[in-house]
């Protein structure tokens, strides 16, 4: 009798309970998605959007086609990124507009989790290897050394250990030198308030010990120190090319037209305005250059072609650790 | 008929005259304006704050290239001299480069013919002996001690003008090392680059990475931080 | 039809629980998250718009002499790398607008990383749990600057021929095993051998994206798994309750609108304005230089400090321990790289001694202390970039050269001191007004309640 009466007024209470709840048609069920806003209007303009997208891509393809077109490739590009601006606008429009907007909650993760992680520590320790320090000692070893020999052939990308190739220039004494197409220089063609730049007879004008900035200063500008006493040939002196600072090329000569009121000569880089004084054999006058620039010594042959009579009075280009511990090799 | 000869004969008398520039008129000129730093007859002067190079033997290039850019007058005797309003007129300009060509034989003034001059040349020897301190598409350029000025406004005579000249701090390149070929080919090239190949846009300055990142920053990110927060911006104001 | 698609899906590889749980993941909604997401999809336009850029590319420095339909090079020598990118520019349709939308991705792609990071940092963001994923993202800005660098080195011009140097010279410049590892680098002193462009080239389109790509995929993974920060702007959102908008339908349109975005300022750059016009600067020569020449954006600050460093090398004897370009090119960023990498761990341990979890953002305001020294590492960076321009300021506006360097001596050194101690005034001026805010509608409150 009482299970009978249990049961009616579970039943009971399960019916009347569903009842209570906003009855769903047959098929329907809950929704997920709140009902997004109906805007028509949002939609015309969407699609407009999508479509002018569309306009915009094949009018993409019809300039690519028609090469001929003036400023081709900015009507390529406008085409183009207006496809995607147009596309892009579309796409806000349906973000703002024609979908519902949600803003749920939900749970961070837990910040750990000390039971897992517990577990894996166990597992790692009974697993008994990490008791065997020796042989985990040796592993390590040999992992370690082996990562190290991979990397070995790493060394043959380049001269690491031989570093003498930053001392060696095409120049010795006798070299000749040359203009940009090859041609001898003579040293009556070097004219006051004017620079030449010049090469090694022979060599590839690419090495940065080839190229040479050459100038001619009178007599009584030069102020050579004693270590570069008689480089010049008759006033003509020469230096590397090369800024010292930083290896930019040295494409500007400071030629002042009235000495009283005008800067001195000067050779300076254009990359961070190091100034390098010609009169004193290549001091370093500004800039954050460390190093004077090395000047090359200069006689003039029989024939009267210009020519080096040794090496640079110091290695070429930007320094490095050695660039004070040798001299320039041939 | 004779009167018409005679005509022909008086006008063709006067404009030689007129294009060769007053001497006389130059002289008073340069009295007014130049002695004091370029001393009497263009001899110089090195004294005080007044100093001025000699002009004799400089013949009409110089002077013509000094007062047509209006580099010339200088105010202070140790600035650098600067493209600037021409004070002068046509005919003053004529009878100043007169007088100062008449103090001794000098150069005249130029005549390049950049047609004549290979624009690929004129390229590379700019590249080798003007890009240093003009750039390489003349937008101009800074060394210690002096700015070399942009060439937009510089015509093919005052190119020719400077390269023989060296004004200021400039190198000075004689016919032996730019041939007067050389020159052309340089002016073609210097009158190119007033228009250079834009094919790539808008050339905001034809001088690179500068430009490049301001409008990498105030159009680019700029729009796009734009983009984001109207994308990111909720109905619900918070 | 979608249910068809679906199925097959899930029937195939199981995931369909993993996707139901991706749709609904949730966004928290605020404009300055969306940054990351700007230079993700500048990414995908720099990987797409350069394997096109492979197709035409010669990474071979064997000369050759131009005969092509440029004029003002006619006849003149370069490299076979140059010619490439010359004719991929002139001769090639549609050529010219995908390098120059590749080269402005660049330079957008590294502006929206910083924006990111700078975002990042100035919430405090990158405090546990988050401090590996704010480690790949340094690492990745610190890769792209080196990618950036290489990608426009490869067109071997005059401009980035220059720098090129520049950077062998940094190389060189690093105590004790400068000139070793430059050598290794370009295989002998520069200009190197054949070997060195064909090296950049593969590091450039191989090593470094796939570098990028795995960096990116792990730094996604775990702004997922740890699900992204918010800021305190609903009252729902807390330490523990993640407030947001889901994937789909929410973010999912907002997300490829950013995209589409982002493409369109992309190519509308890209074919409307001129970028690194190599055909006006001509070929590289290692003799040759051109007045004005800088580097990309994103490496100006290290110009502005090679150039106002004062001219010495370091010298014990005739050893020559630390060359001058070490200072502004190497150690500089090696200290601003340093300081970030190390920030949380200085945070906590010297600044807020907070060793505690935080899913909730700061506004700037709310750490003054976070803020001004954010502030002064940012001072310091724009002020050395703005040193770099200083040549093109005399130029134009005719202040002179000389004093700048001078002035911006002294400035970076004093500049980020004043910037760090504004800033931290304006912070706690601002909280400051909020409490006195507050305290006043409290006042209003409970004199209405009474009322």
């Amino acid at each position: 009798m009482g299970k009978a009466r249990a049961f009616l007024v579970s039943a009971l209470t399960l019916l009347l309970a569903r009842r209570r709840r906003p009855s769903l048609a047959p098929g329907e069920r809950e929704r997920i998605v709140p009902e997004p806003p109906h805007g028509y209007d949002a939609e015309l303009l969407a699609i407009g959007l999508f479509l002018a997208s569309a306009a915009c891509a094949l009018a993409f393809v019809v300039v690519y086609v028609l090469d001929r077109l003036p400023a081709h490739t900015q009507l390529l590009g406008l085409a183009l990124g207006l496809s995607f601006a147009f596309f892009a606008a579309g796409l806000i429009v349906i973000a703002k507009r024609l979908i519902a907007t949600e803003e749920l909650e939900d749970d961070y993760p837990e910040h750990e989790h000390p039971a897992e992680q517990e577990r894996i520590v166990q597992v790692v320790e009974e697993s008994g290897l990490t008791r065997r320090r020796l042989l985990l000692l040796a592993l390590g070893a040999a992992g370690g050394s082996l990562g190290v020999a991979l990397l070995a052939p790493a060394a043959s990308l380049g001269p690491v250990i031989h570093v003498a190739r930053f001392y060696l220039t095409p120049w010795r004494r006798g070299t000749r030198l040359v203009d940009d197409h090859g041609r001898p220089l003579r040293a009556d063609q070097i004219e006051e308030k004017t620079f030449y730049t010049a090469f090694a007879e022979g060599a590839d004008k690419e090495q940065l010990p080839s190229s040479l900035v050459v100038v001619r200063l009178r007599r009584d500008q030069l102020d050579l120190p004693s270590e570069s006493a008689g480089f010049d040939a008759d006033g003509i002196v020469a230096f590397s090319k090369i800024c010292t600072h930083a290896g930019c090329a040295i494409a500007l000569y400071r030629a002042p037209m009235f000495e009283p009121t005008d800067p001195k000569p000067a050779l300076v880089c254009p990359c961070h305005y190091s100034t390098f004084d010609p009169a004193t054999g290549g001091t370093v006058t500004f800039g954050p250059a460390g190093r004077k620039l090395p000047m090359l010594p200069l006689e003039v042959d029989p024939k009267g072609f210009l020519r080096a009579r040794g090496n640079f009075d110091g290695p070429v280009g930007p320094s490095w650790w050695g660039v004070r511990l040798k001299e320039p090799t041939t | 008929m004779r009167r018409l000869v005679l005509i022909a004969l008086l006008a063709l008398a006067a404009t030689p005259a007129a294009r060769a520039g007053d001497v006389t008129r130059g002289e008073h000129l340069y009295g007014r304006y130049c002695l004091s730093c370029h001393g009497a007859n263009g001899a110089g002067t090195n004294r005080g704050d007044r100093k001025g190079p000699p002009l004799r033997g400089v013949g009409a290039l110089a002077p013509d290239f000094y007062l047509r850019t209006g580099y010339m007058p200088l105010q202070d005797a140790g600035d650098q001299p600067r493209r600037s309003r021409v004070l002068f007129s046509e005919q003053e300009i004529e009878a100043l480069v007169a007088y100062v060509a008449s103090l001794g034989q000098g150069p005249g003034v130029p005549r390049p013919h950049p047609e004549r001059g290979s624009l690929s040349d004129g390229q590379q020897l700019f590249t080798d002996h003007c890009a240093g301190c003009h750039q390489v598409v003349t937008e101009g350029g800074y060394l210690t001690g002096g700015v070399a000025p942009p060439l937009e406004e510089a015509t093919a005579t005052q190119v020719a003008e400077a390269i023989r000249i060296g004004p200021y701090v400039m190198p000075r390149f004689s016919p032996r090392q730019l041939s007067p070929h050389d020159v052309d080919s340089i002016v073609r090239y210097v009158q190119w680059a007033k228009h250079p190949d834009d094919r790539g846009g808008w050339a905001i300055g034809h001088l690179g990475p500068v430009p490049e990142g301001l409008i990498t920053w105030f159009l680019a990110a700029a729009t796009l931080v734009a983009v984001c927060m109207v994308i990111g911006r909720r109905l619900r104001s918070g | 039809m979608i249910r068809g698609l679906v199925r097959f899906v899930d029937q195939r590889t199981g995931t369909a629980p993993f996707l139901r749980k991706t749709l609904r993941y949730l966004f928290p909604d605020h404009w300055s998250f969306l940054l990351g997401e700007v230079a993700l999809y500048a990414f995908v336009v720099l990987v797409g718009t350069g394997i096109y850029l492979t197709l035409f590319y010669e990474d071979s420095t064997a000369t050759v002499v131009y005969h092509g339909g440029y004029a003002p090079l006619q006849g003149q020598e370069m490299t076979h790398a140059y010619r490439s990118v010359l004719d991929l520019s002139t001769n090639v349709k549609a050529g010219l607008l995908i390098r120059q939308t590749h080269h402005w991705a660049a330079n957008v792609f590294i502006a929206a990383i910083v924006l990111h990071l700078l975002r990042i940092f100035f919430t405090g963001a990158y405090r546990k749990p988050r401090e590996l994923t704010y480690w790949i993202g340094l690492t990745m800005l610190l890769t792209s600057l080196l990618e950036g660098y290489l990608g426009y080195s490869l067109a071997d011009d005059l401009l980035s021929g220059m720098g090129l140097a520049i950077g062998y010279a940094v190389a060189m410049s690093i105590p004790f095993v400068g000139a070793n590892l430059a050598a290794l680098i370009w295989d002998g002193p520069f200009p190197g051998s054949h070997a060195f462009f064909p090296r950049m080239y593969i590091v450039h389109v191989l090593v470094i994206p796939l570098l990028l790509a795995t960096l990116l995929a792990v730094h996604l993974a775990l702004v997922a798994l740890k699900h992204h920060t918010q800021f305190r702007n609903d009252p729902r959102a807390t330490e523990r309750k993640l407030v947001g908008v889901p994937t789909f339908p929410g973010q999912a349109p907002r997300s490829l609108g950013l995209f589409m975005a982002t493409a369109a300022v992309l190519f509308l750059l890209g074919g409307l304005v001129q970028i690194n016009p190599i055909w006006l600067w001509g070929p590289y020569h290692t003799y040759s230089a051109t007045n004005g020449a800088q580097p990309d954006w994103y490496l100006g600050w290290l110009i502005g400090a090679l150039r106002i460093v004062p001219g010495f090398d370091l010298t014990i004897g005739g050893y020559t321990l630390v060359p001058n370009p070490f200072w502004g090119g190497a150690a500089l960023p090696l200290v601003f790289f340093a300081f970030l990498y190390l920030w949380p761990f200085l945070e906590r341990r010297f600044v807020t001694r907070d060793y505690g979890y935080h899913n909730l953002l700061d506004r700037p305001r709310d750490a003054p202390l976070r803020t001004a020294i954010g502030m002064a590492v940012l001072t310091e960076v724009f002020l050395v970039f703005l040193a770099g321009s200083a040549d093109r300021v005399d130029v134009f506006f005719g202040l002179p050269y000389v004093p700048q360097v001078w002035a911006y001596r002294v400035l970076v050194l004093v500049g980020p001191v004043l910037a760090a101690l504004l800033a931290h005034r304006v912070c706690v001026e601002l909280q400051r007004g909020e409490r006195v805010e507050h305290e006043r509608k409290r006042a209003e409150r409970l004199a209405r309640g009474r009322a």
